[in-house]
């Protein structure tokens, strides 16, 4: 019999066509395997972190990169300056206040500026939702979004999806609870579609008040309960609960909130016995979560995240210019 | 056309006769063929009318013949773009850069648009439009102001609410309010639904329309005050204009094209041109409106006219102002409704001018006599594309860029004089 030869299914993928995106301003924007791309791409650069004292690639040398925060921001903007800065790029950090950029003509100008200044990347981090997409339109370098009102945080989505693979193996028939102000919350948005457009069930666990309309519709299922949400899952991803949404206008107090939504101890073994605890941070301790749960070191995933946050960021740099570099494949 | 070469400055008791035209009289029901008879600014006879010799004749060459549109609820006064929609009235907002609450803004107003177009200003209900204190209705409706206006935003304050419509009702103006619960829909800038979800837009539920028009419509029963809900966009705001009106209230609505024409997914990439004030809805709620229309329960269409600049809607989208340039598109777009068979041209120039004239008071917008010669002559099938860079108006904000329509004003006369 002659020897039949069986064509792969799936095309194979080289250069530019890998991921043929000028920008990451959202998951809703990216294939399931051009997100499976950049964590393949972000798993060496975590490796790498984690392998040599001296972290230094020079292959973004005399590229400069822009992180301009329109809100304030600490371990974002540090994870994305680190990350720029261990890729050899010249990494500006810009901190407009809300005041001086409550005129949108002035956030275009501001744009325009940035762009006269011939910046290779910017990473854009806005309070109003749609606000990155608006200036990335007006440049032309590469833009990162880092956090767009309630909209998106994709960096975000693909540290926690590495986290989740590096910790599970996988995303096939993961059950992974995301939970909290789900309404309010980018992190939630970003991570709803790249969990479920990676192959996990999702559940969407919020008070009512906190729960937005038609969350089916972005691939999760809504819980209003925390136990039954809470109910076999693999993964447990917390929220942060804004202050601002604690005094009484979406939930009551704050030790209500941990009552009925709190992740305890007690709460944590509904789950899976290796369920992995989650938290995109800054932690309100004894609000959302409890600190026996969130220091845990066998359950809880929450440096790790940051430490994934790095090597996204590095990956997503990298990726992001290679055009612009001359990589070849890329231009 | 051929126009009398001495008209533009005829200000005498000339007689005109405009022949060969297709007569869309709000009053009737199909197009028919006819003469008008004008006397100086006012129209003498339509239909089937002896022409007197010695009146100059205007060939309208088969072309339809309506009364010029009077656009219920404009934010501007924006003459090109009024000109190129084949309106020849607006009754303007009073969310003007000092609200319309004095007197002499309302005659300012009023003057703003002579001699070739009308403004008829509507009179802020209350003080500031602050939804607190009574404004100088009286003194205002003096100076030229046809209606009392609640603003882009509804009264809070039912006892506010209860004595504007009673002080008015007194006046015999009719109160054009908002009909948006403004607890419910607080920074909202999208409908309650998965666009807004998406996008992660603060968000209202729909039903902010119907629990105002309720509260609303209560008020008109207790004060028996005349009340025109100028913006009705949902289901069960329009199966509570039904009742009204089977009650016998004095309430009569209106709705703008983008509700008839688009959804909330038209907001999709943060499309700041969809930002519009309600916002828009559902399309459950869409196709609830042109089954309003067809039944007969909407009275006006207007466009809600409100031209915007980059600097308020090139921001982002919670930031950008409400609004959209409609005065170019509304006959266009409404003529849809004709050749869906939802309305007949006749009704179409009722809710676009005749009744709108009606709800202000004013003798225009039909074709009886004593009516003002406000005439548009249009050709129907015109094929043309809406391009927001071409736009007459002071801005091109408008959703319905690069969207072919049929419909175009090809001559106007304002008050008995071609333009």
């Amino acid at each position: 019999m002659p020897e039949i030869t069986i064509p792969s299914a799936t095309l194979e993928l080289t250069g530019r066509a890998l991921f043929p995106h000028r920008h990451l301003l959202s998951i809703a924007d990216l294939k399931p395997w051009e997100i499976r791309f950049l964590l393949d791409e972000a798993e060496q650069w975590a490796k790498a972190n984690r392998g040599n004292a001296r972290k230094h690639d020079d292959r973004l040398a005399g590229m400069t990169q822009i992180n301009a925060f329109f809100e304030n921001s600490t371990r974002t903007l540090l994870s994305f300056e680190i990350a720029g800065k261990r890729l050899g790029a010249d990494v500006v950090n810009m901190h407009a206040g809300q005041s001086s950029v409550k005129k949108g003509e002035t956030l275009i100008d501001t744009a325009m500026t940035l762009n006269a200044m011939a910046a290779d990347v910017i990473v854009i981090r806005h309070a109003s939702s749609g606000a990155v997409a608006l200036i990335a339109d007006k440049v032309d370098c590469a833009v990162l979004n880092a956090g767009d009102g309630w909209h998106q945080h994709p960096t975000q989505a693909l540290l926690d999806a590495l986290t989740i693979r590096r910790r599970k193996g996988g995303f096939e028939g993961l059950i992974v609870a995301i939970c909290g102000d789900i309404l309010h919350s980018r992190v939630a948005r970003s991570n709803m579609l790249s969990l479920a457009a990676l192959g996990a069930q999702v559940r969407a666990v919020a008070p009512p008040t906190l729960m937005p309309p038609e969350v089916e519709m972005l691939g999760a299922t809504p819980y209003t309960r925390m136990d039954k949400g809470l109910d076999g899952v693999d993964v447990v991803m917390m929220l942060r609960l804004q202050n601002e949404r604690m005094d009484g206008a979406f939930i009551p107090s704050p030790r209500e909130y941990h009552m009925l939504y709190g992740l305890t101890p007690e709460r944590l073994a509904i789950a899976k016995p290796d369920a992995l605890v989650m938290h995109p941070g800054p932690m309100n301790r004894g609000v959302e979560i409890s600190s026996s749960v969130a220091d845990d070191p066998e359950r809880s995933a929450i440096t790790e995240q940051v430490e994934m946050g790095v090597a996204v960021r590095m990956a997503c740099l990298d990726v992001l210019t290679r055009g612009a570099r001359g990589v070849e494949g890329w231009s | 056309m051929n126009i009398p070469a001495d008209n533009k400055d005829s200000m005498g008791m000339s007689k005109l006769a405009i022949i060969n035209g297709k007569l869309a009289d709000p009053a009737g029901d199909r197009l028919t063929e006819g003469s008008i008879l004008i006397e100086g600014d006012r129209i003498v006879a339509a239909g089937d009318v002896t022409l007197p010799q010695a009146a100059e004749r205007v060939d309208a060459k088969g072309l339809v013949v309506a009364p010029g549109l009077v656009d219920l609820g404009v934010f501007a006064t924006d003459k090109p773009a009024f000109h190129f929609g084949g309106i020849t009235r607006a009754a303007l907002m009073p969310d003007q850069s000092s609200p319309l609450d004095d007197v002499g803004l309302i005659q300012q107003a009023t003057r703003a648009g002579k001699p070739d177009f009308w403004v008829h200003p509507i009179a802020a209900a209350t003080r500031g439009l602050k939804g607190m204190e009574l404004a100088e209705i009286g003194m205002m409706q003096a100076a030229g102001a046809k209606a009392v206006g609640t603003g882009r935003q509804w009264i809070a304050d039912s006892g506010v609410m209860l004595r504007v419509l009673s002080y008015a009702s007194g006046l015999g103006l009719t109160v054009i309010t908002h009909p948006e619960d403004s607890g419910l829909t607080g920074k909202a800038v999208a409908t309650s639904g998965e666009t807004a979800t998406r996008l992660g837009l603060p968000h209202a539920p729909a039903c902010a329309e119907a629990m105002a028009i309720a509260r609303d419509l209560m008020l008109a029963r207790e004060t028996g005050a005349a009340v025109h809900f100028r913006l009705v966009t949902t289901k069960a705001g329009f199966d509570l204009i039904r009742g009204a009106k089977a009650e016998g209230l004095k309430v009569t609505c209106g709705i703008s094209p983008a509700y008839l024409f688009l959804n909330d997914q038209a907001v999709t990439d943060f499309r700041t041109f969809a930002r519009l004030s309600p916002p828009l809805r559902s399309e459950d709620d869409r196709k609830a409106a042109l089954e309003a229309v067809r039944d007969g329960s909407v009275d006006v269409i207007t466009s809600g006219h409100d031209p915007r600049g980059p600097e308020d809607k090139r921001l982002p989208f919670v930031d950008a102002s409400p609004g959209m340039a409609g005065a170019e598109t509304l006959l266009a777009l409404s003529l849809n409704l004709v050749r869906e068979g939802l309305v007949s041209i006749n009704r179409l120039m009722m809710l676009l001018s005749a009744n709108p004239a009606k709800i202000l008071g004013v003798n225009a917008g039909g074709f009886g006599t004593g009516s003002a010669a406000d005439l548009i002559f249009v050709d129907p099938d015109a094929p043309w594309i809406i391009d927001s860079a071409k736009m007459a108006a002071q801005a091109g904000n408008t959703p319905f860029d690069r969207v072919p329509v049929q419909g175009r004003v090809r001559q106007i006369m304002k008050g008995g004089v071609f333009l």
